[in-house]
């Protein structure tokens, strides 16, 4: 059984007790304990369910890489799955439920599938057998993988996350990543230099796992010499040093993601949960050092299997033992530390089998020394399928796995060799070289990321360039220290010798399978990936169907696929396929390492960005008065425009209708604030305009105002609006709420980029400005009454302010400037206030319209009022393939100009070609509404045997004004076809018919603006 | 993510900063030129593997447009330059060539 | 006029630092050649202040200078005196290609201030906040979170924000999240 031990435990406080619980179990640990080392503490091997066999898996290991131990973490708004045990800091009340199980961890109804069906659930299972009969897979496939698919479960949708998260950004000359004694002695070396220094560690703690291992430095133990170099670090004003984060991604020119958890071991406490770094460094120090790999034997997924140094990690860190008579399997001189360990804390170590023939060096000494049977040459045949491990069958190396002997054992600690975690290296480019010694992959330090400058930007340091002795480790990360500080453009320093002890350990040897020529039976039941379920048999049967490639390996038969991408399954894997295809190791190559290093939450990539910030909203001046008088808002862009005023009872339908109504027979006031004006000023400002209106904007005389369009230099419409001409070199640009920002870059993109010589200047005014339509045969009454009460203002009388004239001056006492313009076909006018007073004079009008029977109108109300006249709107009629003749508007395009944007695009053969579909009015034979978007109909049918469609309506509504549907569209020669009825097949099955009229429904002589 | 330094206000802009706006240099084709000519200058972009000469705008800064030359294979940038310029100056060349000798683009080389 | 409001009418919140609404300022982006005479007499006559250099901010008896762009400035001045800086500015660059627009109403103004402040602007603006980097009479364009803002440094140490009036409320939500009492960083202050 794994139990606590009566000492030992570096990390845990024992006065400190912790409650928690585990699949509903109340269990204790101590402060300091991580999830994992608590639940071993408490005999909770058993932990999990793998993804595809659900077969019992336990602890691996003892930090981020742990593939098995992923469990959903905390209730209700807090429940987040796939949590590792290994990496969650226990704390009072933390609760904890394991996953991928039903009907409970212990009892398993979809461990059958191991049992019974494993051998038909081999690598690309899925593509095979799923792929027919072609129907069975909506309707019966894909229902029941999606019963079955997914890691842990999702947390309950109509709950939001409590926490919140943000982030920050931070510029340093030289970022350390890993805070173990290689981290530390490089920043120690870089910031003596003077450098900007920022150390960042995954964990809660400094000093990495040198601490456990053992060895001196400068003469102190190595927690001692930890102790004193973090103090040291963390008195120099040009170092910062963060614990609890990770470095969880390196990208281009110097980008570096670091991923701090604040509150994951408090939670409640208050405050951001995650903070994400969003690092800028000259120089990245990647010190994050290096992973055990786990050897290829059969069973070698039984809970109980660790890794060797994780399971020293467990004893000496948290004083707990995974069993208590130990099988040591190794290829390795570390693993003997293990034995060490173990045995100095009263575990019983049955067996070390070391596959080398000639043995192990002063550590095996030391092993053998303390009784503890060694024997080379060996190895593990397999362990006993179960929950537990229970007995070892023991062969030679050198077999196929008979001669067995069979020993009794409830844990088993392996260890395959290390590999450098070389994914911060390669996540933007560092390439590998193959290290035939250790038998791994390391960073080739003259194939380095390349920055803005062409320069190496990251340097690994200790563990992470791939060498594992301590003295090696400390001299390797004082010259990536001091390498660092000059590559930010510090003075070069000669890293100083740092003094280390260690024991001297004899050579690995390379083993990537258990025995070495282990028969299919044992290759069926050795794990490579243990989250994703992928076998030696799994990886050999890709190879034998022709997956050479090690990307397409990966992802047939999903090996490393899983969430911890395949920290420890890769280098296994691919030497299984290498020695399948008969090819070297290098030459098969590893997949891509792609950020983030280790999982990070959604909730700190979004930052800040949920609730009320979610995104901007832009606002009125008059927002707060829309909000509280009805308004149903409509998002337009980032703004939040009323789309109609609701009164009590009404549905928004009524009104809509309500609002059409009155401001066709009374009043009605727009906010139009949200229009884009644009100030366009200088010598050259009307030759500018000349070029990005179709029609003519130098000859416009001040005082007046002129209907624009803009086009694209392809020719589409892109943009409309009233443009007034202010004085003899300044114009002002309406343009839609959706265009302001874009034709403003529009404009200066032309400037800067095409006619830098022209002398225009262009300043986007938009929000200085409110701007209130008042709409309505009543509009100029009510103006005229708030002049009257402020005892004069600007005559605003059809004779001083005629239609498409404006004028500035006082209305009601508010400096404004009026213009007599109208997108609704009724006398109207729109006044633009400064946006301070904006919402002053609405109040003003509201006030003095009510005689008058004044109303506020929507989005919907002005779309329709438009639509009855037959006005085009941006975005409606137009979709960024609609060019001005599609619309009818040849009036606006200026034959006299030589040139302006569009011209040229509008005379290619399919602009000029007369098929192309043109504006109409529509209206139904029977009054209804035609559906939006609807397509019409015509004769026969294209080559996919649908109906060839002939036009599409673009705008429709119901018109309270005329009560009936009224309708425009672009139709195949439509205004040829006045008269005609066109079919409009609806999505309900329902066929529309429709005549094809004259786009304007309402006025036709315009008399009702002009009065 | 990118970082370049815009040549107007001398800040080394991170891309969050800046709007991409395509290939440089480009000759406007306007009414009278060939059919070729005008689907030439709307469509046929360069997007060669190495150095390239962009425009970027500084949008969420100075609001300046600039023109960039870098390497789209190793994202190396070699100068960033002013974008009244219909051709990259000297200096701006002779940078590209101390990097990558006997570049060409378009009709430029170095 | 006594009807002008500013978007959140002075709201504030004390967290980590103070964010605060500071209220109506008056502000004329000016457009012109920075280099020309006729220009830097018409800045100093309007604010007292020189035309500043590139990303600074200079301070005069009447106002201040922003520098926004090799051809843009931000003249800061009296909220109640715009329309009479704007009408001398016309009048001082008569014949001067420029302009001078009125933008007081188009903006928010925000102020920043207390030990964390450089730690709460650096949550959400994508700038370097060291001391050594941003520096009182610092001007800086950027974007805040998801919109475009400026910010300065003043003598005092107070970060002054202008961005759009109608993403008010969002900047001031921003900030104040920014500024959570339970957020410090700890690396600035």
């Amino acid at each position: 059984m794994s139990t606590r031990l009566a000492k030992q435990g570096r990390l845990i406080d024992r006065s400190k007790k912790i409650e928690f619980s585990f699949n509903g179990k109340k269990l204790k640990g101590f402060a300091g304990d991580t999830l994992a080392s608590a639940l071993l503490a408490n005999d909770q091997m058993l932990v999990g369910r793998s993804f595809k066999y659900h077969r019992p898996r336990g602890l691996v290991a003892a930090g981020s890489e742990e593939p098995n131990a992923l469990v959903g973490l905390g209730v209700g708004d807090r429940f987040e799955p796939n949590q590792r045990a290994t990496t969650t800091e226990l704390f009072s009340g933390l609760a904890a439920q394991s996953q991928n199980h039903w009907p409970s961890l212990e009892y398993d109804v979809g461990e059958l599938n191991s049992k019974f069906f494993s051998r038909f659930l081999t690598a690309g299972f899925y593509y095979k057998m799923f792929i027919h009969p072609r129907p069975f897979w909506k309707h019966v496939y894909e229902p029941f993988i999606r019963q079955s698919a997914g890691l842990g479960k999702a947390p309950d949708k109509e709950l939001k996350d409590a926490d919140t998260y943000e982030h920050f950004y931070y510029f340093c000359d030289v970022l350390v990543i890993g805070g173990g004694v290689a981290g530390l002695q490089a920043a120690k070396t870089a910031a003596a230099s003077g450098a900007k220094v920022l150390v960042l560690e995954e964990k809660c703690n400094w000093g990495g796992r040198t601490p456990v291992d053992g060895g001196t430095i400068e003469g102190l133990e190595a927690d001692a010499w930890v102790a004193k170099t973090v103090a040291e670090l963390d008195a120099m004003d040009n170092v910062t040093l963060r614990t609890r984060t990770m470095g969880a991604g390196v990208y281009d020119h110097g980008y570096i993601l670091g991923y701090e958890r604040l509150t994951d071991h408090a939670p409640g406490q208050g405050g951001p949960r995650h903070r994400l770094w969003r690092i800028r460094a000259t120089q990245t120090v990647t010190a994050t050092g290096a992973i055990e790999r786990p050897l290829s034997f059969a069973g070698n997924d039984v809970p109980g299997v660790m890794l060797a140094a994780s399971m020293r990690d467990y004893v000496v860190n948290w004083g707990v033992t995974p069993g208590q008579k130990v099988v040591v399997a190794t290829n390795n001189d570390d693993a003997y530390r293990t034995a060490i360990s173990l045995h100095e804390a009263g575990v019983e170590v049955v067996r070390v089998l070391d596959t080398r023939e000639s043995g192990g060096g002063d550590l095996a000494d030391k092993v053998r020394a303390l009784g503890i049977r060694v024997e080379c040459g060996r190895a593990i045949a397999k362990v006993k399928d179960g929950k537990r491990v229970t007995k070892v069958a023991i062969c030679a190396q050198n077999g196929e796995g008979g001669a067995r002997e069979e020993i009794e054992a409830d844990a088993v600690a392996m260890s395959g060799g290390w590999s450098p975690v070389v994914h911060l290296w390669s996540h933007c480019g560092g390439k590998l070289t193959w290290d035939d010694a250790q038998a791994h992959f390391r960073p080739d330090p003259e194939r380095a990321p390349t920055g803005h400058d062409g320069k190496p930007f990251v340097v690994t340091a200790g563990c992470a360039s791939g060498p594992l002795g301590l003295s090696e480790v400390m001299q390797d990360a004082a010259a990536a220290g001091a390498r660092a500080a000059e590559a930010a453009g510090r003075p070069a320093t000669k890293p100083a010798e740092v003094a280390t002890s260690e024991l001297v350990e004899a050579p690995m040897e390379a083993v990537w399978l258990m025995p070495a020529k282990a028969d299919i039976k044992l290759r069926m039941k050795t794990w490579l990936d243990y989250q994703n379920d992928v076998k030696v048999s799994d990886v050999q049967l890709a190879a034998r169907e022709g997956y050479e490639s090690v990307e397409h390996t990966k992802r047939y038969t999903t090996l490393g696929m899983a969430t911890d991408q395949g920290k420890l399954s890769n280098i296994n894997g691919l030497a299984i396929l290498a020695d399948t295809l008969g090819a070297e190791i290098p030459q098969v190559g590893t997949t891509t390492f792609r950020p983030p290093y280790h999982p990070i939450s959604m909730g700190a990539i979004g930052g800040e960005a949920r609730g009320d910030i979610f995104q901007p909203l832009r606002k009125t001046p008059i927002y707060d008065w829309h909000d509280s008088n009805g308004a149903h808002w409509e998002p337009v862009g980032h703004w939040r425009r009323p789309y109609a005023y609701l009164r009590s009872g009404e549905s928004i339908h009524d009104a809509v209708n309500r609002e059409v109504k009155n401001t066709r027979d009374n009043l009605g006031l727009l906010d139009a604030s949200t229009l884009g004006k644009l100030i366009v000023k200088g010598p050259d400002a009307g030759k500018f305009l000349d070029m990005l209106y179709t029609n003519m904007m130098s000859t416009l005389k001040i005082g007046k105002c002129r209907y624009g369009l803009m086009c694209s230099e392809n020719g589409f419409l892109d943009d409309d609006g009233v443009v007034a001409r202010i004085d003899e070199d300044t114009w002002l640009c309406h343009t839609t709420t959706g265009g302001a920002d874009r034709i403003h870059a529009h404009m200066e993109e032309w400037l800067q980029t095409e006619w830098w010589d022209w002398k225009v200047y262009v300043t986007n005014a938009t929000e200085q400005l409110a701007q209130v339509a008042v709409v309505g045969p009543n509009a100029r009454k009510v103006l005229e009454k708030l002049n009257a009460q402020a005892g004069g203002g600007m005559d605003l009388s059809k004779e001083a302010l005629a239609f498409m004239e404006w004028k500035d001056g006082e209305i009601g006492g508010f400096t404004a400037r009026a213009y007599r313009i109208s997108f609704s076909g009724e006398l109207s006018y729109e006044i633009a206030v400064a946006a301070s007073e904006g919402q002053a004079f609405w109040n003003a009008l509201v006030e003095a319209g009510k005689e008058f029977g004044v109303m506020p109108y929507g989005t919907e109300c002005l779309h329709i009022l438009r639509a009855e006249k037959g006005f085009i709107m941006i975005g409606d009629e137009t979709d960024g393939t609609v060019i001005p003749q599609d619309l009818g508007l040849h009036w606006a395009l200026s034959k006299k100009k030589e040139d302006y944007l569009g011209k040229r695009a509008q005379a290619r053969s399919h602009m000029a070609d007369p098929d192309r579909w043109q504006l109409v009015g529509l209206e139904t034979v029977d009054g209804s509404v035609l559906p939006d978007g609807a397509y019409a109909v015509g004769n026969g049918t294209n080559a996919n045997g649908q109906k060839n469609t002939i036009g599409r309506v673009t705008s429709t509504y119901y018109s309270a004004t005329v009560d009936r549907g009224i309708a425009m569209g672009l139709v195949k020669h439509g205004p040829k076809r006045m008269g005609e009825v066109l079919d409009f097949p609806g999505t309900d099955g329902k066929i529309y018919k429709a005549k094809i009229v004259e786009p304007i429904f309402y006025d036709k002589d315009g008399e009702k603006q002009n009065v | 993510m990118l970082i370049l330094e815009c040549p107007y206000c001398g800040v080394k802009a991170e891309e969050t900063e800046l709007h991409g706006g395509g290939e440089a240099h480009l000759k406007r084709f306007g009414p009278g030129s060939s059919d070729d000519e005008f689907h030439d200058y709307l469509f046929m972009k360069e997007n060669p593997r190495g150095v390239h000469l962009e425009r970027w705008r500084h949008v969420n800064g100075c609001g300046k447009w600039f023109h960039a030359a870098r390497c789209t294979q190793t994202l190396e940038v070699f100068a960033t330059y002013s974008a009244q310029t219909t051709e990259p100056p000297q200096e701006v060349k002779d940078k590209i060539s101390a990097k990558r000798p006997g570049w060409t683009w378009r009709e430029f080389e170095g | 006029m006594s009807n002008a409001v500013s978007a959140l009418g002075g709201a504030s919140f004390a967290g980590l630092a103070k964010v605060e609404e500071t209220g109506l300022g008056g502000m004329i982006t000016l457009r012109g050649d920075l280099a020309s005479a006729k220009v830097q007499a018409a800045v100093k006559a309007a604010t007292g202040a020189a035309v500043p250099d590139t990303r600074r901010i200079v301070f005069g008896d009447a106002g201040a200078a922003a520098w926004m762009s090799p051809d843009e400035l931000l003249l800061l001045v009296e909220y109640e005196r715009v329309d009479a800086v704007v009408a001398k500015l016309g009048e001082d660059l008569a014949g001067e290609h420029h302009m001078a627009v009125n933008v007081s109403d188009a903006r928010a103004c925000f102020a920043v201030s207390g030990e964390a402040a450089r730690e709460v602007i650096a949550k959400v603006a994508p700038v370097d906040l060291d001391d050594g980097q941003f520096e009182a009479g610092t001007f800086r364009r950027t974007r805040f979170a998801q919109i475009a803002g400026a910010f300065w440094l003043d003598d005092a140490g107070t970060f002054h924000i202008v961005c759009f009036r109608s993403v008010a409320g969002y900047m001031y939500n921003l900030l104040c999240a920014a500024a959570h009492p339970q957020s410090k960083v700890g690396v600035y202050a």
